[in-house]
């Protein structure tokens, strides 16, 4: 029995708690320090981002010691933890807003969509992974193996067009591009950033219909994208647990085929399925940038991606910290998750 | 239990899927007094006229400003009044006084007085943003230019120069971005630590054009409203809103459902693919950017005449202008754009791959050669690079393409670096100089030298044809001035490293009742008041 093991429970919390910040700080850090370097060996001058090509050279060389690039990059980087430090991350070149404000706006788009995005693919891959599994090798089975690996490898950026030129042109169904129609731009006074609750804030119903066929589109093409990884792991995990011995004993005993796939194999999955679930909502508000690129839709992934050619390096910290700290976080909460179901996680 | 909820899960979502699908119906077209633009407009970093050098904020502010010139919409050589009435020279040159229309009212209701012209102009040059070097080149700074523009009375703005620069020069400057006169009463208002309003203007409007900025969404939507008050009578379209749709087939599948009233990136497919559309048009027009092959003299076999001479042979000008480009690019081998005065018109120079062939031999290659070329990843300088590099191979010259993010080719530029690389270049001001000044004006061909100039980036050591470029901005006989771009641009034509190849007709495609909507030549012209749907 280690040390830890005697000690008290609540310095036990409170030494977790302080691993766990510890952590966090070292991968953000160690994120920070890598996209600093990154952005500052990319052979794109940042002084040509905010002055342009046909700025004058007293104005280039101002740019460049207002911005510190006379300076070493470990002082570069030192000043730039410093301001962080003290809740500056700074103006962006491309916006003419502070990068905190930017994160506000631009961030909730994406969640919105990784929300819904990932919900869809828990309530719908989740049952058909487990159906999958239970049915391998036949028609059901195969079935579903065809539209996960259809959602798996097929371009998000082609299935979004597709989507659009299906369900807005030819269906009329929803709406396209944007995230709520032209005229509802000054109807809607954004608050919160999340442009449903917006809508419902400004409690016009027309608005609100309109919000959601704006989005619907974009969050079920990001479900479909979730749904597929989510159905092939589940399907996966699933059919690891049911060459068991325990489930072979369980069938010997008389255990009716329900409760095998539901209370047995699939309660032994739920901990690894918390991991990939996780992780596609974490991929879905990164990597978003073709669907937001396709739907015109102002999230975090385009704003990072257009920061990056801007050479708006400020920017493309400020959206590294944001989306860093998400992983992290997703990360504690997906083990604190863990903890809840699995009781051997809790005494680790 | 689990497998209870799980299925009820299941029908929940596909529940949920099937009636925000149904719920969730389009719209019809966008409202008649609204126009909605659907463009690639993340460019914007400012719409502030001080600090405006994109191309989607100069359109913006050309229309919530009036600047102290202009041109006709209908007819784009002929420059004239904005803010300013009527305007004369002294006789040394060197004095500009300009009379400011009466009647003219800012959207807060103030009047247009001649101290917020002078205002305007003074707080360009104290800001020293990028577009500041268009009024610093009259030999105004930071320190002089309160005593070099002043305004003795509401009407009369007076500037004064510090060499007798051609009058037809000056008048054409103050046709640019930072030629905006700004409400000076409401931006010192909302100035702060004497920054002239800046950091508020950057983001709001103070001005007297023919619409008012509502909002601007970096990266998703700007929104204009009319101006009752505007001089030239009210915006026939209430409202235009520009919406950054970055995906060009997003723009063209909102246009054809009716949802945007104009789409301004569409592809040259696209724009064939939508002619026989009757719902919907296209309007072309031609505008001052000029795609060139940049060659570093810098380089011993580039830096041989009858190497650049071979090199304009081997560029299939016809079939890149007729295919991939076509429409959206037509020939053009003269450094100023047709459709403005001063512009060289003649097409020499042809693919002939023969002749290519014997005059790299004759300049001691037979066996061809070996180039770098830096481009642009996106189109079209990637498909221009891919044309080039298999008609050069027509003569032996082996091109290697190098391709980059167009800043990075930029900066490589700037750093003069390259061999070969193409490039674009659109005017800052519609006078020859302003690109004159770039391509013929080399005055320190040093490494270290403090102008960058598209000369000096190509090495090229030009004292006679910087002195010409010099002579030309002072020259007072606008024929003669004329006379003088344009023999500037045959000495570029024939032998200079500046290989000038295409010019872009810039192609909006329009919803068919749309009518009025003027591009005009330059990246800042776009006209939003005619507009009439």
């Amino acid at each position: 029995m280690g040390v830890g093991a005697s000690a008290h429970p609540s310095m036990k919390i409170l030494r977790g708690i302080a691993t766990q910040l510890g952590t966090l700080c070292l991968t953000i850090l160690g994120l920070l320090f890598v996209t600093f370097f990154i952005g500052r060996v990319v052979p794109i001058d940042p002084v040509l981002a905010i002055a342009g090509d046909r700025a004058t050279p007293e104005l280039v060389a101002k740019i460049r010691l207002d911005l510190g690039l006379d300076l070493p990059l470990y002082q570069q980087f030192w000043n730039y933890l410093v301001r962080i430090a003290h809740g500056d991350l700074g103006n962006s070149v491309l916006t003419a807003k502070p990068i905190i404000e930017d994160i506000a706006t631009y961030f909730p788009a994406t969640i919105e969509l990784a929300v819904v995005g990932t919900a869809l693919g828990v309530l719908i891959g989740v049952p058909l992974g487990v159906v999958s599994a239970a049915a391998q090798g036949r028609m059901i089975d195969h079935v579903v193996r065809v539209v996960a690996l259809a959602g798996y490898s097929v371009p998000v950026f082609w299935l979004g067009l597709v989507g659009l030129l299906v369900f807005y042109v030819k269906l009329d169904w929803v709406s396209g591009p944007g995230r709520i129609d032209a005229v509802y731009e000054y109807i809607v006074e954004p608050r919160t950033g999340f442009m449903l609750v917006d809508c419902i804030l400004a409690g016009d119903w027309e608005a609100v219909k309109n919000a959601i066929s704006h989005f619907i589109l974009p969050a079920l093409i990001l479900g479909y994208y979730s749904m597929a990884y989510i159905t092939r792991m589940t399907r996966s995990f699933m059919l690891e647990q049911l060459t068991q011995e325990y489930i072979v004993t369980a069938r010997v005993k008389g255990v009716s085929e329900r409760a095998i796939i539901w209370r047995h194999a699939f309660g032994n999955i739920r901990v690894p399925l918390i991991t990939v679930i996780a992780l596609s909502f974490a991929h879905l508000l990164e990597g978003t940038v073709l669907t937001e690129t396709v739907f015109a839709w102002p999230g975090i992934g385009l704003y990072i991606t257009h920061s990056l050619f801007g050479a708006d390096l400020n920017a493309v910290l400020g959206g590294t910290i944001v989306v860093g700290v998400s992983f992290v976080v997703l990360n504690l909460l997906s083990d604190a998750i863990y903890a809840l179901l699995d009781p051997r996680a809790r005494t680790a | 239990m689990i497998d209870r909820f799980m299925r009820g899960a299941a029908l929940a979502a596909l529940g949920l899927t099937v009636s925000a699908l149904v719920a969730g119906q389009a719209l019809a077209a966008t409202p008649k007094d609204t126009i909605v633009m659907a463009k690639t407009m993340d460019d914007i970093t400012s719409l502030d006229p001080a600090e405006v050098f994109e191309f989607t904020g100069g359109e913006v502010i050309n229309n919530v400003y009036v600047r102290l010139m202009t041109y006709d919409p209908s007819d784009f050589t002929k420059l004239i009044g904005g803010a300013a009435e009527s305007w004369s020279v002294s006789d040394d040159g060197k004095t500009f006084t300009i009379k400011i229309r009466q009647g003219m009212k800012f959207t807060t209701g103030r009047p247009v007085t001649a101290k917020d012209a002078a205002f305007s102009l003074q707080r360009v040059v104290a800001l020293g943003k990028s577009p500041a070097f268009i009024l610093v080149q009259f030999g105004w700074s930071a320190d002089n230019v309160k005593e070099m523009v002043t305004a003795p009375d509401d009407q009369t703005l007076v500037l004064k120069t510090a060499t007798a620069f051609a009058p037809s020069f000056v008048m054409n400057c103050l046709s640019a971005g930072v030629g905006s006169v700004v409400d000076s009463e409401e931006a010192l208002k909302n100035a702060k630590d004497n920054d002239f309003g800046y950091n508020w203007l950057r983001t709001n409007s103070a001005g007297s054009g023919a619409y008012k900025l509502i909002s601007w969404k970096p990266k998703e939507s700007v929104v204009l409203e009319a101006n009752p008050g505007f001089y030239r009578g009210e915006a026939k379209t209430k409202r235009i809103i520009i919406r950054h749709v970055p995906e060009p087939t997003a723009q063209r599948l909102m246009l054809e459902k009716g949802d945007a009233d104009i789409a301004r990136n569409l592809t040259a497919d696209q724009l064939k693919a939508i002619a026989a559309d009757t719902r919907l048009a296209v309007n072309s027009t031609g505008k001052g950017t000029i795609y060139y092959l940049a060659l570093n003299q810098k380089n011993p076999a580039l830096s041989k005449p009858k190497v650049r001479e071979a090199v304009r042979w081997l560029i299939d000008y016809q079939t890149m202008s007729s295919t991939f480009l076509a429409g959206q690019y037509g020939v053009h081998q003269g450094f100023w754009g047709k459709g403005s005065a001063g512009s060289l018109d003649d097409t020499p120079f042809k693919f002939d791959p023969a002749k290519a062939k014997a005059l790299l031999a004759e300049a001691g290659y037979p066996n061809g050669l070996e180039l770098d070329l830096d481009a642009g990843n996106t189109s079209p300088h990637a498909d221009i690079a891919q044309s080039v590099q298999s008609t050069f191979a027509q003569a032996g010259v082996k091109v290697n393409i190098v391709p980059g993010d167009i800043r990075q080719v930029l900066t490589k530029y700037r750093a003069r670096n390259h061999q070969l690389l193409l490039m674009y270049w659109s005017p800052d001001y519609l006078d020859p100089h302003s690109t004159a000044d770039f391509f013929t004006n080399n005055p320190d061909n040093s490494d270290g030298a403090k102008a960058k100039t598209g000369a000096w980036r190509n090495a090229w050591d030009i004292p006679d044809l910087t002195k010409e470029t010099a002579a030309a901005v002072l020259e007072r006989d606008p024929q003669k001035r004329i006379g003088m771009y344009i023999d500037l641009q045959k000495k570029v034509q024939a032998d200079g490293p500046i290989v000038v190849m295409f010019q872009q007709t810039e192609q909006a495609a329009l919803r068919a009742e749309v009518k009025n909507f003027i591009l005009g030549p330059s990246f800042d012209t776009p006209v939003y008041w005619q507009i009439t749907k």
